[in-house]
């Protein structure tokens, strides 16, 4: 049944050392996604990593240069589509900037309250996938259990699952359903609740601080120097959340809380998407009440709208950090060249420096505390 | 009169006879409760290919708990499985692991195709690193479709994978 | 309304023409109206007090800067930015390429974690290289140095542009493959001239 190996295809040969030992971590591996990791050890301790990612690699910036503005969404969502509104906000801030369209004021908040119900749903199957790494069963279930409510909601705004393609130039797709703001409060309180009993059973579990307390330092000067992004970085005591140093939408007229630890260990990594977590419920509220009550969400957009010879570089604060978007255009309907800049990308470069003297029994804890989406980082 | 039957020249043709008879009695019922063991316990492989591996997750989550039918979560030596979900875009770097996956499992072994991506190339058909389907590398036993599959269009592919092992020889 | 159109049509004709090499859009402060981006201009005005011709000021918006340089001056430039202006990592390097003047631009895009100022600035650091028809990556004209002594962050960004577009990062040191298969034998997939399939 075996087939051969097509020509030109060599699989790495490893040189065995007497004492170093090489492990491929990935890409089947149950502690690793769709990526591997060369670690090659000493014993129990880790001697050097090296990353391996691409094997989600589907060229969407080039397939993005053949497709006008408005059917580059649907593709450009599918990296995270677990947090498709963020990943597609740069794109769509950007492609408004293009094209100088002006958003009206309740299309500003309903973003808001999309893109913060999807980091509440990325950040809990980060959290669940966090649990299960670390051999916590009940902390698998119970977030993923809970990211129903926020994908009902969803669900509900948007009518798909995960892909919503929500966000388009000129606004949103559609308003709000019938009695939708009493369903988001009720359901946004009782998250907020169940978050807090995660606080007790995982964050102050004796086993999970054992793991992952003291277990890949990254120093401040460390976090700065490699360009880490989001929870990392805020992790390792960097005061940085583009929601608030360069607001975008609505959420200039928020009051939003950066939640900054000092130590920048895998504990401290772990513990910085839950409190933003607690802190988007805080932000879905205070939009519902702020956001105008009624006004048009759209503006009308002309059929295959053409951008100047110009270029953008517009980012927001997507569930992994940072995520930037680049375009350039050339007075086409399609981008001349587009580049996602994504935080997963760009916390990669910290897993080599982390993990390097690290036990390998620590390499799941470190890595996925990056939180690191392998299919957003090679896009 | 069965002494002189049973010389040593006609025994093996004999026992040959004997053993087809005994396979036709059987074979059935015993291919039967070999499948009917096999089906409810399928063990995917723990390999997680594009974006798809979001609604497989769910899948197992409390609410839709693809476990009672007999699936268990992917957590395990792929020496101990059975089943490949291929959960999305095969990329040309993955193709030829997703293909030494497949050979290192033990027979009888199942695939199930999820996802647009999985089946045709989905939303990237002109990418220029993305196969257009796995049929080139794997056989496919069932296809499910969507971009991606709710959890629920997931579980009834499994269910049309029982129905199928059910009707299947068993090997 | 019609004659508006078709008078900003005609106009971006003519800048198609007349302008052959750089791909610069002068947005001067002026025209931006009342809200001058005063601290963009300021960032400005010191690296073209500081470089003079060597570096070209393409654009200053709210928020963004855009610095032309040499391949030559980038090193200098890049090491003034970090030093002086205290941008201290790279979001983002891209490449973008541009078969038409036979050059391949890369862009570095740099912010600033340390001096809360800076927070909502991002400078685009561009220089642009010799292309060649016939690509044969690392071995090639397509050279630049590399930012990576400046910029660690710049490392996985550089080792992506080396393999989508071609651009060997002189003095770096791990100018390997990264995300395309290992058996990839095809000319490097961003270039423009690299056609996906049916299109």
């Amino acid at each position: 049944m075996s087939v051969p190996l097509p020509p030109g295809l060599q699989l790495e040969k490893f040189e065995e050392d007497d004492k170093i030992m090489t492990l491929n971590v990935g890409p089947q591996h149950p502690g690793s996604g769709h990526m591997r990791l060369i670690i090659r050890v000493d014993g129990d301790y880790i001697v050097s990593c090296d990353p391996d990612p691409g094997y989600v690699h589907r060229g969407e910036e080039k397939m993005a240069e053949y497709r006008n503005y408005i059917l580059n969404i649907p593709h450009l969502e599918r990296p995270v589509i677990h947090d498709s509104c963020n990943i597609l906000y740069p794109y769509v801030l950007g492609v408004e900037e293009l094209l100088g369209l002006e958003v009206p004021e309740r299309a500003k908040y309903v973003r808001v309250i999309a893109a913060e119900l999807n980091r509440l749903s990325y950040t809990l199957y980060w959290l669940a996938i966090y649990g299960i790494f670390l051999g916590h069963s009940t902390m698998f279930m119970w977030p993923v259990g809970d990211r129903e409510l926020a994908i009902d909601l969803l669900d509900k705004l948007t009518g798909a699952r995960v892909t919503h393609s929500y966000f388009v130039p000129g606004g949103i797709r559609n308003d709000f359903p019938a009695n939708f703001e009493d369903v988001c409060i009720r359901q946004v309180n009782y998250l907020k609740k169940r978050l807090k009993t995660y606080g007790d059973i995982f964050y102050d579990n004796p086993i999970l601080i054992s793991r992952t307390e003291d277990t890949g330092i990254l120093s401040r000067e460390d976090a700065i120097r490699l360009g880490t992004t989001g929870s990392v970085l805020r992790a390792s005591g960097v005061d940085f959340d583009v929601r608030t140093k360069e607001p975008y939408d609505a959420y200039e007229e928020l009051d939003i809380h950066t939640n900054v630890l000092k130590k920048g260990d895998s504990y401290d990594r772990s513990k910085v998407p839950w409190l933003d977590m607690l802190e988007s419920c805080n932000i879905i509220k205070q939009a519902l009440e702020k956001m105008p009550k009624s006004g048009s969400v759209r503006v009308k957009l002309k059929p295959n709208p053409k951008g100047g010879d110009d270029e953008v570089y517009k980012r927001v604060e997507s569930g992994r950090g940072s995520l930037g978007v680049y375009i350039v255009s050339r007075s086409k309907p399609e981008p001349y060249r587009l580049k996602l800049s994504v935080g997963s990308f760009r916390n990669l470069i910290c897993l080599p420096y982390l993990l390097k003297g690290e036990k390998l029994g620590n390499m799941p804890a470190v890595y996925w505390g990056l939180n690191y989406w392998p299919v957003e980082a090679d896009r | 009169m069965l002494k002189d039957l049973l010389t040593p020249q006609t025994t093996n043709a004999f026992v040959g006879k004997l053993g087809d008879i005994l396979v036709k009695a059987i074979d059935k019922p015993l291919g039967y409760a070999i499948n009917w063991g096999r089906l409810w316990s399928l063990w995917p492989v723990h390999i997680e290919t594009a974006c798809c591996s979001i609604e497989f997750g769910a899948a197992s989550s409390p609410r839709y708990d693809v476990e009672r039918f007999g699936i268990i979560e992917a957590f395990g030596s792929l020496r101990q499985c059975d089943l490949v979900v291929v959960q999305g875009t095969i990329t040309r770097k993955m193709a030829p692991r997703l293909r030494l996956v497949y050979d290192q499992m033990p027979e009888p072994k199942y695939v199930i195709a999820m996802g647009a991506c999985a089946i045709t190339g989905g939303l990237y058909f002109d990418s220029y690193n993305v196969l257009p389907g796995i049929d080139g590398i794997l056989p496919v036993d069932v296809y499910v479709p969507g971009c991606p599959p709710r959890p629920e269009t997931l579980i009834q592919g499994c269910l049309l994978l029982q129905e199928k092992i059910k009707c299947m020889k068993a090997r | 309304m019609s004659s508006s159109d078709t008078d900003t049509k005609t106009e971006t004709k003519e800048k198609e023409t007349t302008q052959t090499k750089p791909v610069v859009v002068e947005t001067t402060p002026a025209e931006k109206g009342p809200e001058l981006p005063k601290f963009e201009k300021d960032l400005s005005n010191k690296i073209t007090e500081k470089f003079g011709s060597k570096t070209e000021i393409a654009f200053v918006k709210p928020d963004r800067v855009r610095v032309n340089v040499k391949k030559e001056d980038i090193i200098n430039v890049a090491s003034y930015i970090r030093d002086e202006l205290n941008f201290d990592h790279a979001e983002s390097v891209t490449g973008v390429d541009f078969p038409n003047d036979k050059e391949i631009e890369v862009v570095y895009h740099l912010g600033s974690y340390t001096d809360p100022k800076l927070a909502r600035q991002v400078l685009s650091l561009a220089t642009r290289t010799t292309r060649e028809d016939n690509p044969n990556p690392g071995n090639d004209s397509t050279r630049l140095p590399s930012l990576r002594d400046i910029f660690y962050s710049v490392e996985f960004h550089e080792r992506e542009c080396f393999e989508m577009l071609g651009v060997y990062f002189e003095g770096h040191p791990d100018n390997r493959r990264l995300l395309l298969p290992e058996d990839w034998a095809d000319i490097p997939p961003l270039r423009k001239d690299f056609a996906i399939k049916g299109r």
